[in-house]
């Protein structure tokens, strides 16, 4: 029988793989954004299952939201993406040093 | 037990194209990996009866964000072999780390589990299906978090246009108050050539 802890699981481990896909891909934002996006993906599966097994809509109106944002931040991630590799001809995040003045 | 088998199916066919999301050597490959996993969290979520997040999955990471991940990987001419010279360093420090976070999840989870709090005996589903009961929660209680939530989009997509665009000087765009301007006796002429003198321009 698959109960609320399977799913909740599943999520951490996807969880814990966009963490590590962060820590592993330390200079490539285009992978970075990836692993944020299965990070979010991960939160979402949470909420959902939480939602299905607590008889509440609620967590599946917030998977909605997170989803909004997921969608928001990964425009203007690759906008910002864009615009550098424009400047700077490599998205390198070693690179990215103007601001410090 | 088909139920069984089809979590196992979607959950394994989660993971490992998560897993080869960040392992694989070409970004494309990546993306591609990553609807893969995509698809099959929307799997889980039909499972647990969510059908309308489940469908909202496949658009919007499927149809909006992954194909907006490959347009930029394709669109950009990046050298993504130099980018990849930290990964084998990262490695055992970076499993590490994600290891010790995996069991924290999962023995916070346990705990969780161990507590009064919830027996985990799911509630009786509902007449209504699942879009109709959050979409009535939507525009009744939620009204004014969804519509800041289009808000938000709409920030983004002008945030997006305004960072991207440029003016480029060096197109010939059509200059409608020049065309607008133009009057007809300046454009044409109308003359009565006689007969064997021609026209003089």
């Amino acid at each position: 029988m698959i109960g609320l802890s399977h799913y909740l699981t599943v999520a951490a481990i996807l969880f814990t793989i966009g963490v590590l896909g962060i820590f592993l891909n330390r200079r490539n934002v285009i992978l970075m954004l990836m692993a944020i996006e299965l990070i979010l993906l991960a939160v979402n599966i949470n909420l959902v299952a939480f939602s299905a097994y607590l008889g509440d809509l609620t967590g599946q109106v917030l998977a909605m939201f997170v989803l909004t944002v997921a969608a928001a931040e990964a425009a203007i991630g690759l906008a910002i993406l864009v615009i550098f590799f424009r400047r700077r001809g490599s998205i390198a995040v070693d690179d990215a040093t103007r601001m410090r003045g | 037990m088909i139920a069984s088998i089809a979590f196992y199916l979607f959950a394994t066919l989660t993971i490992a194209p998560a897993v080869a999301v960040i392992f694989a050597r070409n970004p494309v490959h990546s993306v591609l990996w990553l609807i893969l996993a995509f698809f099959n969290a929307a799997g889980l979520m039909l499972l647990l009866g969510a059908e309308f997040i489940a469908m909202l999955v496949v658009i919007v990471y499927v149809g909006a964000v992954a194909v907006l991940f490959l347009f930029v990987v394709m669109m950009l001419d990046i050298d993504f072999a130099s980018l990849r010279s930290g990964f084998t360093k990262n490695l055992p420090f970076g499993i590490i780390i994600a290891l010790v976070l995996l069991a924290e999840i999962i023995i916070a989870v346990s705990a969780w589990r161990a507590g009064p709090a919830l027996s985990g005996q799911q509630v009786a589903a509902t007449t209504q299906p699942n879009i109709v009961a959050l979409g009535q929660l939507l525009y009744s209680r939620y009204l004014f978090p969804f519509e800041i939530a289009g808000l938000i989009l709409l920030v983004a997509m002008v945030g997006a246009i305004v960072l991207t665009h440029r003016s480029r000087r060096d197109t010939r765009p059509q200059k409608i108050w020049k065309q607008v301007a133009r009057r007809p006796d300046e454009a044409i002429k109308v003359t009565n050539p006689g007969v064997g003198e021609g026209m003089k321009l």
